[in-house]
């Protein structure tokens, strides 16, 4: 009895520190991410991924500040210097796109503040330099997923691919990698098209793509805008292989592509195929509990993998935290400095996207398990073996 | 490059030509009644195709909440300018109107979502949503004022295609729809397959010109209209409400402009923000028609579209650019030809 009380005292007394402790000094986070503007389909979803993040963290009471940057990079930089001059954040996430991810990630080297971006452009966060050492990236490189396309067109047996991307970085960033992952894989290149996202008709580039006749086509596009070169090379007749990048896996995809993108090949984070995945998959139960909770915040069917990268990068904070609150309290340029260091050192930590080992180089940390090659089959994701 | 690339190339500049030829009337009609250069035409083309799409998946458009609003407005607006000169039938005329017509559309909408009643009353549904809010635009934001300089007009476009820009990612979302066509057949001619969607495209098109060019010709309200954009003093000294001419400018406007996104959104995939870049290209068919021409400017559109089809086989990553630039030789050559034409005030 006597020894029961002692614990339920010392239960109290953890409690009351624990409170006073969270009362003083709220570890704040501060995000910017895009969800108005093109880049919009990626901001929401990582925007109500906020809703679901638990208000706790180490005992620490955590306070979320979130700004919307319309995928522009300037009022990107004017809302990050917003969190860190006014909201006093000690890590900022964002953005959804490339262009304000980089403009940003010069004011968080200049503050010293931990940035983790949700873009995926690879240049962000390689080759590490001085400016990029307050740079995480919670999305896979988009090197990481072209490898796995070469590497299954390898495999399905394409000698020649055609590839249709967009006109702006996105495209350009796929282009690079698909030239080097294709060159790698012994794969040649026969033709390249550029369209913009808010193109009607790319008529002209498929008649061109097709009368290069090409074993495969690579959309390099993202969203529901990926759906238009496929449709019109369907409709065209084009009876090669149809591949796809990661940044079209969202329902919507599915709802506009409709049976056209039925057979597409592309690789995706495994949480976008969470249920299917084996039982002895590490990544499986994270990625299965954000949706659920994801979807019982925001409706049935609306968990995507963009707003996971979002909660990626929430679980990269959470590992990191309690090192870094061993060496100050939050608020202070300590906390970040620790923070930043312990970002870098993050071993075997499981996301809804793989499982991250990062270091003073790879401020992404993911490997092969964060890639899983699906096909689209009967209007859903099907792993494939 | 052979004959049937050829062949494919312009079937796709005319079709798409075709919708930049009615914008472009539609920018040229605005302008020379109102002296509004209409940017907000391409959102019309945006809420007509996605509030058809809404209807077609049987879900109730986020717009027909937009039209209560600005009908609501409108009323308000409408009896600040004018509740000295209102007598009861016309004030029973604005109330029915500007509120009673969006309520009845609003429940029109309401129970005929849920049933997809089929493209033609889906079509039609959606003009009505769309349409009155052009309308209500000029009451609330342009007719205040019709006095000012083009300039000022010009920004008050601009600041309306913001406010609906972003109330269309409110209502409809980031992502894009599609919708079914008025037609899933296609005619086979030799090695082209011509969707029967493109048909109508083409054939709605040529039919309203010729409706624009009778409605124009033989009619009272047309030959207003007329007057009004030749010189708007004169107009007003006969008796022609300047103010009524604005507002048949923008219902024609806001028709023409619904009725074309409803056209497209089942060939290509439409997003909140596609109108602008569509209206753009109406806008420079205009521009080459001189802002003045309606033959001008629709034959200018068809040179768009084909150019456009042309310059993405050839050199897809500068497309836009080709279009775009398409103008600077244009309006080099009227500014040697006619010198400069002056600001009608």
């Amino acid at each position: 009895m006597a020894r029961f009380r002692a614990t339920a005292l010392l239960a109290v007394l953890a409690g009351v520190a624990f409170a006073a402790s969270a009362a003083a000094d709220p570890i704040r986070i501060g995000m910017s991410v895009a969800s108005t503007g093109p880049a919009a389909s990626l901001g929401i979803p990582q925007r109500s991924t906020v809703g679901i993040l638990p208000p706790q963290i180490a005992g620490q009471s955590v306070e979320y500040f979130v700004l919307d940057d319309g995928t522009d990079a300037s009022r990107g930089v004017a809302n990050i210097r917003k969190l860190i001059d006014e909201d006093k954040v000690d890590a900022v996430i964002g953005s959804s796109a490339t262009p304000a991810s980089a403009a940003m990630s010069t004011v968080a080297a200049e503050k010293g503040v931990p940035l983790i971006v949700l873009a995926a452009s690879a240049s962000l966060i390689v080759p590490m330099t001085p400016e990029k050492r307050w740079v995480f990236k919670a999305p896979q490189n988009d090197s990481l997923m072209a490898d796995a396309i070469a590497a299954d067109m390898a495999k399905r047996g394409v000698r020649t691919l055609a590839f249709i991307g967009f006109n702006d970085g996105y495209g350009d960033s796929w282009l690079a990698e698909t030239e080097r992952a294709a060159k790698a894989q012994g794969i040649r290149l026969v033709d390249v098209e550029r369209y913009a996202r808010s193109d009607t008709s790319v008529t002209g580039q498929v008649l061109k793509v097709m009368s290069a006749k090409p074993d495969a086509v690579l959309v390099g596009a993202a969203g529901t805008p990926a759906a238009l070169p496929q449709k019109t090379l369907k409709e065209r007749g084009y009876r090669g292989l149809y591949y796809q990048t990661h940044g079209a896996a969202n329902a919507d995809f599915l709802r506009v592509g409709g049976k056209d993108v039925e057979g597409t090949l592309l690789p995706v984070g495994p949480v976008v195929v969470a249920a299917q995945l084996p039982d002895g998959n590490p990544v499986k139960p994270v990625a299965l509990d954000y949706i659920h909770r994801y979807e019982a915040a925001n409706g049935a069917a609306s968990a995507t993998a963009f707003g996971a990268h979002a909660y990626d990068a929430f679980l990269m904070l959470q590992a990191a935290i309690p090192a870094a609150l061993q060496a100050g309290r939050p608020g202070t340029a300590e906390f970040r400095a620790a923070l930043r260091d312990a970002l870098e050192g993050l071993h075997e930590l499981v996301l809804t996207h793989g499982i991250a080992n990062t270091s003073a180089q790879d401020h992404n940390g993911f490997d092969a398990r964060a890639r899983v090659m699906v096909t689209i089959r009967d209007g859903g994701w099907k792993l494939l073996p | 490059m052979d004959p049937t690339i050829i062949a494919i190339l312009v079937q796709d500049g005319v079709v798409n030509g075709a919708i930049y030829a009615l914008l472009a009337l539609s920018l040229v009609l605005v302008f020379a009644v109102t002296r509004v250069i209409f940017i907000p035409q391409g959102e019309f083309v945006a809420y007509g195709a996605l509030t058809y799409a809404a209807l077609d998946a049987g879900q109730m458009p986020g717009s027909v909440w937009l039209l209560c609003g600005l009908g609501a407005a409108a009323c308000a607006a409408s009896l600040r300018a004018e509740w000295r000169r209102l007598s009861p039938r016309r004030l029973a005329r604005l109330l029915a109107g500007t509120l009673a017509l969006p309520a009845a559309v609003l429940l029109a909408t309401r129970e005929l979502a849920p049933l997809q009643p089929g493209v033609l009353v889906q079509a039609l549904l959606a003009l009505l949503i769309v349409t009155p809010m052009a309308p209500y635009l000029y009451r609330v934001a342009f007719r205040p004022l019709a006095q000012a300089s083009v300039l000022v007009l010009l920004i008050a476009a601009v600041g309306v295609h913001l406010a609906m820009g972003g109330l269309g990612l409110v209502f409809f979302g980031p992502e894009g729809s599609r919708a079914t066509g008025f037609s899933e057949d296609s005619l086979e001619l030799g090695p082209l397959i011509v969707p029967g969607q493109s048909l109508w495209i083409v054939g709605l098109t040529v039919a309203l010109m010729l409706g624009l060019y009778g409605f124009f010709e033989f009619t009272l309200y047309g030959k207003a209209l007329r007057a009004t954009a030749v010189n708007r003093l004169g107009a007003r000294l006969v008796g022609i409400g300047t103010a009524q001419s604005g507002e048949i400018a923008f219902s024609l406007a806001g028709v023409i402009g619904a009725l074309s996104g409803i056209l497209i959104v089942p060939l290509t995939t439409v997003y909140y923000d596609t109108g602008f870049i569509i209206g753009l290209k109406g806008f420079t068919a205009a521009i080459i028609g001189g802002m003045a021409s309606y033959p001008g400017a629709a034959l200018a559109a068809l040179g768009v579209g084909v150019l456009e089809s042309f310059s993405s086989f050839w050199a897809s990553a500068f497309k836009e650019v080709i279009v775009f630039t398409a103008i600077i030789p244009v309006l080099l050559w009227r500014s040697l030809r006619g010198g400069v034409v002056e600001d009608e005030e």
